[in-house]
C-alpha cells in the first residue's frame, strides 16, 4: 500500500468541503476515460448550447451538470477570485426564485448540488429522480439569465469566499507553498493565479463585478450542458428546447489570453515554517495538454506518469521509497485537460533524518537514468494496460462520465477525441515516452518547491 | 414575492408527493450462504463488468494494547505487502497489472477492507483477498518502510488543524477510555510495534465469527458462494473475545483551546447522542438534518453562513459507536469572530431544544431525506457501503424496504422530545485550534502537544 500526499492544491474551488475531497480524488484518477465507454449523444440548440446526454439507466435518476466557459484564467488583472466569488453567488436568486429558493427546491426534491470552479470552466449540477429533471432545468436555465444581485446578499457571501480562502490556503503551509509555485511556474499566463484569488484582491471584489462578468459570460453560447442518467436524448430535447431554448444567445467573444514566453531558467522556491513539521520536496514541468503545446504529447506524458510516479512498482518509489530508503512516499501526476500549458509534477516526503537535498539529488539521478536509457517498453505495456481498464472503473457512478465530458467539451475538444482516449493511451510507444520525457523534464521547465520545518522563534 | 414564492412551493410539494407514493427502486439485497457457512449479502448489477467486496471484522483499533495505539491501522497498510507466494513488490505488481483495488482501514470499533476487480480477474482478486487475510508475511523490510510512512503520515496530520482539533476533542472526551487515543498511535507507539504485534492482530482478530462481508456488481449467487469460502473459509472459528467498557463523555462543557499561528480557528463540537436502535435514532436523525446535517438548508448553515458569512461551512452529524453514541459537528472563522460563532451555535443548539421544529420544516426536511435515498445506489461503492453498514448496525436485510416509512413516521412531537433529549448547550463540549481573539467563554488554553 502507498500512503500519499495530497502534493498539489486541488485544482478547484468548490462550494463545499465534501465535493472538493470528490475532486481531489478525481485528479489522481487516471483519466479521462473515454471510447465507446459513455456514448454520449449530442446536439446543439439555435442559441448555441451544447447539450450533451449519457444515457444510464441503473438507478432511476438524473444528473444535470452545466459547464460555463469562463474560469479563473479569464478574469482581469486585479480581478482575481472573482469566477468562483460569481459561482457562490448564482444560488442568490433570480426574479422568479428568490434568494434561497433554488437549493431549497432542489433539496426538498431529494436533491444534491454542489458547484465548482476551476482556472478553465465554472460547472453546477444537481442530481435529482428521474422525473424531477424538468424542475431543476427550470431552475438552472432561469439562473442563467436572470440572476438577481444585491449588496444584501452578495457582501456576506464574499466574507464566505474570504473564510474559505483562509480554510484551504492560508491556514495550511503546504497550500501556500503550492500556490506560490505556481505563481512562479506560469511567468505570464494566468494559471499562475489561484483558483480562489489573492486575498487583497478577493477583499476588494464588488456586487458591480460580479454583475458584469455574468452578463459578460454567463448566456447560452457560452455554455454546455450535460445531462446523465435515466433518460434519453429524446426525452431530453424538448425540455432543453422547452427551458433554454428561449435564451437569446449574446455573441459571447472567443477567450483571449496571453501565453508562455519560452521558459530559459529553472526556478526555486522555498518555506519554512513553525507549523512544519514534515518535509515536502516536489518539482512542477511546464508541460502540453491535449490543447497546447506538442499536444501530441499528452497520451504520452499520461503514461510517463504511470511509468515514473503512478503506484507502488514506479520508478520513483521503487528506487526512493523501497530501494535508497530516502523517502516514505514518492510519486508523480499530470492532467492533459487544460485548455492552456499544464504541469508534470513530481512530489517527494523525506524519510525522518533525511534531507530535502538528499532526496532531490536521488530524483534527479532517477530523472537522467530515464532520459538516458529510456523507459523499459514493458513498463509502458503495464502502464498503458492499467489505464485502459480505468475506463471501465469510469463508467461506474450517478455522474459518470458527466464531468469528463463537460470538461472537454467546455474546453473546446470533440466528444470524438475523449472518446478515442484508451486506443490512444494503448497505441503509446517506449519511444514516445522517451520523446516526451526529453521534451518535457528540463530544468529550465520547472520550478522546485521545498516545504521546511522552522524552530518558533522565542 | 412572497406570491412567487408560494406558487413555486405548491409546485414543488405536488411532486413531493409524486415521490411518496411511487417507493423508489434501490437494490435487492439477498443472503448467500456459502457451502462452508460463510455468510455474505450481495447485490447483483451486471450493468458494469465489476464486482465489489466489502468486508469488516469487527473489533478494531479500540483493541489496541495501551502503549501499542496504531497497531490495527499499521496492520491495515502491511496486509498487501507481501503474503503467499508474493514478496511486496511482486503482490503490489500483480494488484496494479490486473487493476485490481485493495484496501483495509482500521477504525476505533471494526476493521474492514475492500476489494474491486474488473470480472474478468475475479479469481485472482479473491485469491488476493484470501493471501492479505491469511497470510501475510510482514517481512522485515516492508515493515520499517510503512512505519516510516506512518510516521510521515501522522507528522502531516499533527500540521492539519482540522486533524489536532478532533484528536483533541476525543481527548479532552474520553480521557480514560479507548476512543481518547489516536487511532494512527503516536512517534513512541508507532516506533514500539514490532513483527510480534501484528503477527498477533491477525491471529485474534480476523476469524470467522465477527466476519461481514458485501458483495456488489458483476457475479451470481453461484459463483459467490465457492468464492467465499476460498477467500474467508480458512480463517478461525471465533476471533478472541475483548471488552471495551462503555464510554462516559467527561469534561462536558468544556471549551480547550489548543493555541496554534493560524489565521483561522478550526472548532469541533460534540455531545452525547443516541444509539442506532434507540426508538428514537429516525427523529434524532430528522432533528441533526435540520439542525446542522443538510448541506444547504440546516438552521446552523442558515445562521452563520448565509445570515452572517461567519464561515465557509458548519455541519453536525450523529456519530453511533458501540461504546458511545455521540452528536458531532465542525465549523472553522476567523479568530476576531471565533466567540460569536460558538455563541450562534449554541443558541442554535438551545433554540432547537426549547422551540423543536415546525411542521413545514420538519415535512421538507424528510422530503430530502427520503427523496434523496435512491441517489445513494448510483454507484458499485455507494451500494456496497450501505449494505455493509446495514449489517454492522443490525438493521435487518429488508431494511431498503422499510428505511424511507421509518422517516416519514417522523412527528413534530419526535422530533421535539429527543430536540429536548439531546441538546443542552451547557454540555456542549468545544474544543478549538488556533489564536482566538477574544477567546470563547470559559475556554481553557493548552499548548500543542
Amino acid at each position: 500500500m502507498t500512503i500519499r500526499p495530497l502534493a498539489a492544491a486541488a485544482p478547484f474551488a468548490a462550494r463545499s468541503l465534501a465535493a472538493l475531497l470528490l475532486l481531489v480524488a478525481a485528479l489522481f484518477v487516471p483519466g479521462p476515460a473515454g471510447a465507446a465507454i459513455w456514448n454520449p449523444k449530442t446536439f446543439t440548440l439555435e442559441n448555441g448550447l451544447q447539450v450533451v446526454v449519457v444515457e444510464n439507466d441503473r438507478v432511476p435518476a438524473v444528473t444535470q451538470m452545466i459547464f460555463y466557459k469562463v474560469g479563473a484564467a479569464d478574469e482581469e488583472p486585479g480581478k482575481s477570485g472573482l469566477a468562483h466569488y460569481l459561482e457562490h453567488l448564482m444560488f442568490k436568486g433570480t426574479k422568479g426564485h428568490p434568494n434561497g429558493e433554488f437549493s431549497r427546491l432542489v433539496a426538498l426534491n431529494g436533491g444534491q448540488e454542489n458547484a465548482f470552479t476551476s482556472r478553465d470552466y465554472t460547472g453546477y449540477f444537481q442530481s435529482v429522480a428521474r422525473d424531477r429533471l424538468e424542475l431543476i432545468m427550470e431552475l438552472e436555465a432561469d439562473r442563467m439569465a436572470n440572476l438577481t444581485l444585491t449588496d444584501a446578499v452578495a457582501r456576506p457571501e464574499l466574507d464566505v469566499v474570504i473564510e474559505e480562502r483562509r480554510s484551504r490556503i492560508d491556514n495550511d503551509p503546504r497550500a501556500l507553498l503550492d500556490e506560490r509555485a505556481g505563481a512562479v511556474l506560469y511567468l505570464h499566463h494566468p494559471y499562475g493565479m489561484p483558483i480562489i484569488g489573492w486575498m487583497h484582491e478577493i477583499e476588494g471584489l464588488t456586487t458591480e463585478d460580479a454583475r458584469a462578468f455574468y452578463a459578460r459570460h454567463y448566456a447560452p453560447d457560452n455554455a454546455v450542458l450535460v445531462i446523465s442518467g435515466d433518460v434519453t436524448v429524446d426525452e431530453v430535447r424538448p425540455l432543453v428546447e422547452k427551458y433554454y431554448g428561449p435564451i437569446p444567445a449574446r455573441g459571447i467573444a472567443a477567450r483571449q489570453r496571453v501565453q508562455e514566453p519560452p521558459p530559459l531558467t529553472a526556478r526555486r522556491v522555498e518555506m519554512a515554517s513553525p507549523l512544519v513539521r514534515q518535509p515536502e520536496w516536489n518539482r512542477s514541468y511546464l508541460a502540453p495538454s491535449y490543447l497546447a503545446g506538442e499536444s501530441d504529447q499528452a497520451y504520452a506524458l499520461q503514461v510517463l506518469s504511470g511509468v515514473l510516479g503512478g503506484g507502488a512498482t514506479s520508478r520513483l518509489y521503487r528506487r526512493l521509497v523501497v530501494e535508497q530508503k530516502l523517502a516514505s512516499s514518492a510519486g508523480s501526476y499530470y492532467s492533459p485537460d487544460t485548455i492552456d500549458l499544464s504541469r508534470f509534477a513530481i512530489y517527494v516526503s523525506p524519510r525522518d533524518g533525511v534531507s530535502v537535498e538528499e532526496v532531490e539529488k536521488a530524483v534527479d539521478e532517477e530523472i537522467a537514468a530515464v532520459l538516458a536509457e529510456g523507459v523499459d517498453p514493458e513498463a509502458v505495456a503495464r502502464a498503458t494496460a492499467r489505464l485502459e481498464s480505468a475506463a471501465v472503473y469510469a463508467r461506474d457512478g450517478l455522474q459518470a462520465g458527466a464531468r469528463s465530458l463537460g470538461v472537454a467539451v467546455a474546453a473546446g475538444r470533440s466528444i470524438a477525441d475523449v472518446e478515442a482516449w484508451p486506443e490512444r493511451i494503448v497505441a503509446v510507444t517506449a519511444e514516445e515516452v522517451d520523446a516526451a520525457a526529453r521534451a518535457v523534464l528540463r530544468p529550465e521547465r520547472s520550478v522546485t518547491a521545498l516545504l521546511l520545518p522552522e524552530e518558533p522563534a522565542q | 414575492m412572497m406570491a412567487r414564492f408560494a406558487a413555486a412551493l405548491s409546485v414543488s410539494l405536488a411532486l413531493v408527493l409524486g415521490l411518496a407514493a411511487a417507493p423508489a427502486r434501490t437494490a435487492e439485497v439477498r443472503e448467500v450462504v456459502s457451502p462452508g457457512g460463510i455468510t455474505g449479502w450481495l447485490v447483483e448489477d451486471h450493468s458494469i463488468p465489476l464486482i465489489a467486496v466489502y468486508f469488516v471484522f469487527r473489533g478494531g483499533a479500540a483493541l489496541d494494547p495501551a502503549g501499542k495505539e496504531g497497531l490495527a491501522e499499521f496492520a491495515s497498510v502491511l496486509l498487501d505487502e507481501g503474503a503467499g507466494d508474493y514478496d511486496s513488490q511482486a503482490f503490489q505488481r500483480t494488484l496494479e497489472d490486473n487493476s485490481i483495488q485493495l484496501g483495509f482501514d482500521a477504525g476505533q470499533d471494526n476493521f474492514s477492507g475492500r476489494l474491486k476487480t474488473l470480472t474478468k480477474n475475479r479469481d485472482l482478486a479473491f485469491d488476493l483477498l484470501h493471501l492479505s487475510l491469511a497470510e501475510a508475511h510482514f517481512d522485515a523490510d516492508p515493515v520499517e518502510r510503512m512505519r516510516a510512512a506512518l510516521l510521515s503520515s501522522l507528522s502531516r496530520s499533527l500540521e492539519d488543524p482540522d486533524r489536532i482539533a478532533a484528536q483533541a476533542w476525543w481527548a479532552a472526551a474520553f480521557p480514560n477510555h479507548p476512543y481518547g487515543r489516536p487511532v494512527s498511535g503516536t512517534p513512541e507507539s508507532l516506533a514500539a510495534l514490532d513483527v510480534a504485534d501484528l503477527r498477533g492482530f491477525v491471529d485474534r482478530r480476523f476469524a470467522r465469527d465477527n466476519l461481514v462481508v458485501s458483495v456488489v456488481g458483476d457475479i451470481t449467487p453461484e459463483a459467490l458462494g465457492p468464492l467465499l469460502d476460498r477467500t474467508f473459509g480458512m480463517l478461525p472459528a471465533q476471533a478472541s473475545s475483548w471488552e471495551v467498557p462503555p464510554a462516559m463523555l467527561e469534561n462536558p462543557g468544556s471549551v480547550t483551546v489548543v493555541e496554534r499561528a493560524i489565521p483561522q480557528s478550526v472548532v469541533v463540537f460534540g455531545d452525547l447522542g443516541i444509539a442506532r436502535d434507540d426508538p428514537d435514532f429516525y427523529a434524532a436523525h430528522v432533528m441533526n438534518h435540520i439542525l446542522g446535517g443538510g448541506s444547504f438548508n440546516s438552521r446552523l448553515y442558515e445562521e452563520v453562513r448565509e445570515k452572517r458569512g461567519l464561515a465557509y461551512g458548519i455541519y453536525s452529524y450523529l456519530y453511533p459507536l458501540d461504546h458511545a453514541s455521540l452528536l458531532m459537528g465542525s465549523v472553522a472563522t476567523q479568530s476576531a469572530r471565533l466567540a460569536e460563532t460558538i455563541a450562534v451555535l449554541r443558541e442554535q443548539w438551545g433554540r432547537l431544544a426549547e422551540e423543536g421544529v415546525g411542521e413545514k420544516e420538519l415535512d421538507e426536511a424528510k422530503a430530502f431525506i427520503t427523496g434523496s435515498f435512491p441517489l445513494r445506489f448510483g454507484s458499485t461503492d455507494g451500494v456496497a457501503g450501505i449494505v455493509t453498514a446495514m449489517q454492522i448496525q443490525d438493521l435487518g436485510i429488508d431494511y431498503l424496504d422499510r428505511r424511507n416509512a421509518l422517516i416519514d413516521t417522523v412527528t413534530v412531537e419526535d422530533v421535539r422530545r429527543v430536540a429536548r433529549r439531546l441538546l443542552d448547550p451547557e454540555t456542549l463540549t468545544v474544543t478549538v485550534v488556533g489564536a482566538p481573539d477574544p477567546l470563547p467563554e470559559g475556554a481553557i488554553l493548552r499548548n500543542a502537544e
